[in-house]
């Protein structure tokens, strides 16, 4: 095959031009990896999930009831859309596991005798489902036995009810339900530490004393139903049973963290490929703009021999697309290997029984063709210019370059800089759009970095605050029912308790005119010290002797705010029901006025929570509302670590106990998993931004030095040392690299904000901390890329040829 | 005769390219006086550019002796090369080689800046007759004022010798004239040592010595009896 000579010439440019290339193909390379990275990744998981769902037929409502009779079920049933529904009895439990000292949680749910259930129906991994014959039989999700190594077969016991069970696992199980299974009181799922437990119904009724009940319900609709309304007619046949509101996968916890997951997948697509495709565009724009400028000659040339601007513009397009190709190649490859990656974690860290690899060609032609494009918009400007000159002018070079003085007028101030740092300064001014692409360049790499580094100031900061400033407990002790205040002295003599502080807890309905919440209230002692509310400025504040404390998000989301009036519906007191207008509490020792279960209550004050929706009342005060005497829910306890070990024995001997949430151990669970995702997204977002840093600054300081050998060799003439000329291209770098620190800063503090934004949900929130070592830290990683690269330019200053530049015009 | 600034002997360069052999100065002894204008004449490819940087510390030798006064220069290193061209050599080129991004003053100061006891840069622009275009940036210039600029810059940290490599072959003979008096001028208000390449035969008229160049060898030294003003030259 022979080569037309316009591709010999093209091949021997880009062997001349391979490092420029090269790194500006990593930079797109790193915009094609993310982008299928993200977008693989997220339809995989989007797909596993959605075919997870069909396949076991995963609810779209869901409702928690106190007490419901289970002939509900054809009401229910008869809903318009209504396609199946479970009706279950759901628990936590205290678990003993062999080889554990401290006690485990366990969520017993109810399976039909015989039968999968019609909503949430079980994947079996491993053995068989319980029997409703044999009443020590169970199912276990995956996580939680592959966490303990049980197969089916092996047995543990559980505090069911106020009595121990011993348990025998007959099966292992994935659920559509649980594929996030979180504790409660932990911030991270802890397989070890929590697990869910099938039971058959009539084993679990027997237990809980349930029979002919049911407290927890799921259900799936038709395609295109209106689950608002059947949330709300679900709703209004609950009511009487003390229904705690029914809700839509939106609000099921599993499904919220993944799609909080999913979400954040998304994010990722959307905003980080772009930021390196346009890098990439300025720098082919750059690296093209200079090669055309030096053949411009032969570009004339060529048009005088008769070559048209298409093959011209071809020419320097293939140049282009081969450059593009090779970062299309490499950043296919890294995006399908880290994806595929990426997926397999996802698998690990959500409990699904399949994963789904969705192969998208399409991703791959989108990621080429927006490549392309990006580098083709790059190159089109500098092509045009040239193209368009009639080759007799364009064989002719081109006209000096024009400088202005800056600062005109003000000749004498300059005279505090030398001339070298002149010429810098001249220069940088000269090309204002150059200028400021490449800041922009350089800073997106720092605000890349101050991205992936501030999660871990964020969340310091959260972890400071919720269990060092707010929920300073070792434990929190759920009775599995309220209890007479009476309880807590029982708590008080558990071994190794120093101190124990109670609390109650109501489901409730808090309304602000059309807008209501449906959350928990919580009531709290005024002497608590272990666990503590905290005020938007995080000082410690003491429970409202009337009315109400409620989170940020919840008056946010009501639109209330302190003095404001709310009304609540309490839930649990579901004998009396009346909705009728209410009047305003007028002091604040007066017990709130009350029709029923409505109330109105002032809105005390703002308390700041980073997890869940949360009011908060003084206890007393709860009591007075509930009308049934004075009841605890539990207890929060400081243990003396001594004892934990016989604590735990205890707790699980402890009859009365509903649930333990371990805070301690919640918090080393929590810093460890978030500080294992934070070093593996350091390292990526690092690599990212090095790579951005270097294509940015390796290029613009090579095309600075090609545009200006000669004038650096002149100087290198009169006698300048190699430093002193060496810093006129370094003093720009700097400039540059000091200029996009400050840009970095904010646009990496925006990045920021938005990243905070788009996770904060009902779940939990997480607050805006950057401390200063993070904007550090990011600023001293790009000065190291930009030395590096600076140094390596630095290396061709010295080996300047003095003799040939001297007798070439420019 | 006067001191000899510059004593070369035996000089050979010789340039390797592929298998390709250049011998660009075949043993060359030559030496330049204090404070005469010398005219290396000769056609292009005969050496005398070479020669021009091999004692200007641009280029090093393949053999043979370069010395500056008592100094061997052929043995000096790349860091005291360049501070003999910093502290005792002025360049003029055919191409200017003026910083474009700084004014006519500011190219004359970027070196004034490093020498040890230099004129004013306004100074040395009035000795080229540019004291109205000092803050005029190279491309507004012609170029005879930016070749004048370029005189300036090199004599404005008085060196003891000034190196042109055709100073006017960039110019039309008129603009030419103005750049020769101008380095005339200098020569005799400040006695620097001037050397002049140029491949015009003219233009040996206005010189105290005219040393002609063939193949990489000296052909000829002459010493004009009478020389020319260079308003009086004509090409």
């Amino acid at each position: 095959m022979i080569l037309h000579p316009l591709d010999k010439k093209l091949l021997r440019d880009l062997g001349r031009l391979w490092a420029q290339g090269l790194a500006v193909a990593m930079v797109m390379a790193c915009g094609v990896a993310t982008l299928i990275l993200s977008v693989g990744a997220y339809r995989s998981l989007d797909e596993t999930r959605s075919a997870f769902y069909d396949r076991y037929r995963f609810g779209s409502v869901f409702a928690s009831v106190v007490r419901a009779p289970v002939h509900l079920k054809e009401q229910i049933s008869a809903l318009h859309d209504v396609s199946a529904v479970e009706q279950r009895t759901v628990k936590f439990v205290i678990l003993d596991i062999p080889g554990m000292t401290e006690p485990a949680t366990g969520l017993a749910v109810s399976l039909p005798d015989f039968d999968q259930p019609a909503v949430n129906r079980l994947y079996l991994r491993k053995g068989r489902l319980p029997e409703p014959s044999r009443t020590n039989e169970v199912a276990v999700v995956e996580t939680f036995a592959e966490a303990h190594g049980f197969v089916p077969g092996d047995r543990f016991e559980a505090v069911i009810n106020g009595s121990k069970q011993s348990l025998t696992i007959t099966g292992i199980v994935l659920s559509p339900e649980f594929i996030y299974a979180i504790g409660p009181g932990d911030m991270v799922p802890d397989q070890r530490r929590f697990g869910v437990l099938f039971m058959s119904r009539s084993v679990l009724s027997g237990l809980f004393d349930m029979d002919g009940a049911f407290n927890d319900l799921a259900l799936t609709t038709l395609r295109n139903a209106d689950t608002t309304r059947i949330i709300e007619e679900v709703d209004a046949i609950l009511k009487p049973y003390g229904g705690t509101g029914a809700y839509g996968r939106k609000d099921q916890t599993s499904h919220a963290f993944l799609d909080a997951e999913l979400t954040q997948l998304k994010a990722m697509a959307t905003v980080i490929p772009p930021i390196f495709l346009f890098i990439s565009a300025f720098l082919v724009n750059m690296i093209l703009s200079r090669l055309i400028a030096l053949e411009r000659e032969q570009i004339g040339l060529l048009k005088a021999v008769g070559y048209g601007n298409g093959s011209i513009v071809w020419h320097y397009a293939k140049l282009v697309i081969v450059i593009a190709l090779v970062g299309l190649i490499i950043g296919s490859i890294a995006g399908y290997w880290l994806g595929h990656g990426l997926t397999v974690l996802y698998g690990e860290f959500f409990s699904f029984p399949f994963l789904i690899f969705r192969q998208s060609t399409d991703l791959y032609f989108l990621a080429g063709g927006v490549t392309i494009a990006a580098a083709l918009a790059g190159a089109a400007k500098a092509v045009w210019t040239t193209v368009s000159l009639p080759p007799a002018i364009a064989m002719r070079p081109p006209a000096p370059t024009v400088y202005r003085s800056f600062l005109a007028g003000f000749q004498r101030g300059l005279s505090m800089f030398s001339q070298l740092t002149i010429m810098a300064f001249r220069h940088l001014l000269r090309w204002p759009v150059r200028t400021f692409l490449t800041t922009l360049g350089t800073s997106l790499s720092v605000a890349l970095l101050i991205t992936a580094l501030f999660a871990s100031d964020s969340i310091d900061f959260m972890i400071d605050t919720i269990f060092f400033k707010a929920d300073r407990q070792d434990a929190t002790l759920s009775f599995s029912g309220d209890r007479a205040p009476s309880a807590l002295n029982d708590v008080k003599k558990l071994p190794g308790v120093m101190r124990a502080e109670p609390f109650r807890t109501t489901a409730a309905t808090i309304r602000n005119g059309h807008l209501e919440q449906r959350m928990t209230i919580i009531g709290v002692s005024e002497e608590a010290i272990l666990s503590r509310l905290l005020d938007v400025e995080l000082q410690s504040v003491e429970p409202p002797p009337n009315g109400l404390l409620l989170s940020e998000r919840v008056a946010y989301k009501l639109r209330l705010r302190p003095g404001d009036h709310t009304e609540i519906e309490l839930q649990e007191r579901n004998q009396r029901i009346v909705s009728v207008p209410i009047a305003a509490v007028e002091k604040d020792t007066d017990p709130p006025e009350r029709i029923g279960s409505l109330l109105n209550l002032p809105v005390i004050g703002i308390e700041q929570s980073y997890v869940g929706l949360t009011a908060h009342m003084r206890l007393e005060a709860l009591d007075r509302m509930m009308l049934d005497g004075r009841k605890i829910s539990g207890a929060r306890i400081a243990v003396d670590s001594a004892k934990l070990d016989e604590l735990y024995e205890a707790v699980k001997n402890t009859p009365a106990l509903g649930s333990i949430a371990l805070q301690g151990i919640s918090r080393d669970r929590f810093r460890e998993t978030i500080e294992q995702n934070i070093i593996t997204s350091m390292t990526v977002y690092i690599a990212l931004a090095v790579i951005i840093t270097f294509g940015v600054i390796y290029n613009s300081a090579r095309i600075q030095l090609s545009e200006r050998a000669r004038e650096l060799a002149s100087l290198r003439v009169f006698g300048f040392t190699r430093a002193e000329v060496s810093s006129v291209l370094l003093t720009e770098i700097a400039v540059i690299v000091l200029l996009a620190q400050p840009l970095g800063w904010l646009l990496g503090y925006g990045f920021a904000w938005s990243v905070i934004q788009g996770f904060e949900s009902d779940l939990f929130r997480i607050p805006l901390i950057i401390h200063s070592d993070t904007f550090a830290i990011a600023t001293l990683v790009v000065f190291a890329a930009a030395i590096v690269s600076a140094l390596i330019v630095r290396r061709r200053i010295d080996r300047l040829d003095l003799v040939r530049v001297l007798k070439t015009r420019e | 005769m006067a001191n000899a600034v510059f004593r070369v002997t035996g000089l050979t360069k010789i340039y390797r390219t592929g298998d390709v052999e250049v011998r660009a100065l075949n043993g060359v002894d030559m030496e330049l006086f204090e404070g005469e204008m010398a005219v290396l004449l000769g056609p292009s490819g005969s050496g005398k550019s070479t020669l021009l940087n091999i004692i200007g510390g641009l280029d090093d030798a393949t053999s043979g002796e370069v010395r500056f006064r008592d100094q061997e220069l052929s043995a000096y290193s790349e860091r005291q090369l360049t501070k003999f061209r910093r502290d005792h050599v002025g360049f003029v080129f055919q191409f200017y080689n003026l910083i474009p991004s700084l004014t006519a003053r500011e190219n004359v100061a970027l070196v004034t800046e490093v020498s040890k006891s230099p004129m004013e840069p306004e100074t040395a622009l009035s000795m080229v007759d540019l004291e109205d275009r000092m803050d005029h940036f190279p491309a507004q210039l012609s170029g005879g004022e930016q070749q004048r600029v370029a005189i300036a810059r090199a004599i404005a940290k008085r060196p003891e010798v000034l190196l042109c490599d055709e100073p006017t072959g960039a110019l039309d003979s008129k603009t030419g004239i103005l750049v020769l008096e101008a380095l005339a001028h200098i020569n005799e208000e400040l006695g620097t040592t001037t050397a002049i390449i140029t491949h015009n035969a003219a233009i040996q008229q206005i010189a105290h010595r005219v040393i002609s160049f063939i193949d990489g060898k000296i052909s000829s030294v002459h010493v004009n009896q009478t020389r020319l003003d260079p308003a009086e030259v004509v090409w």
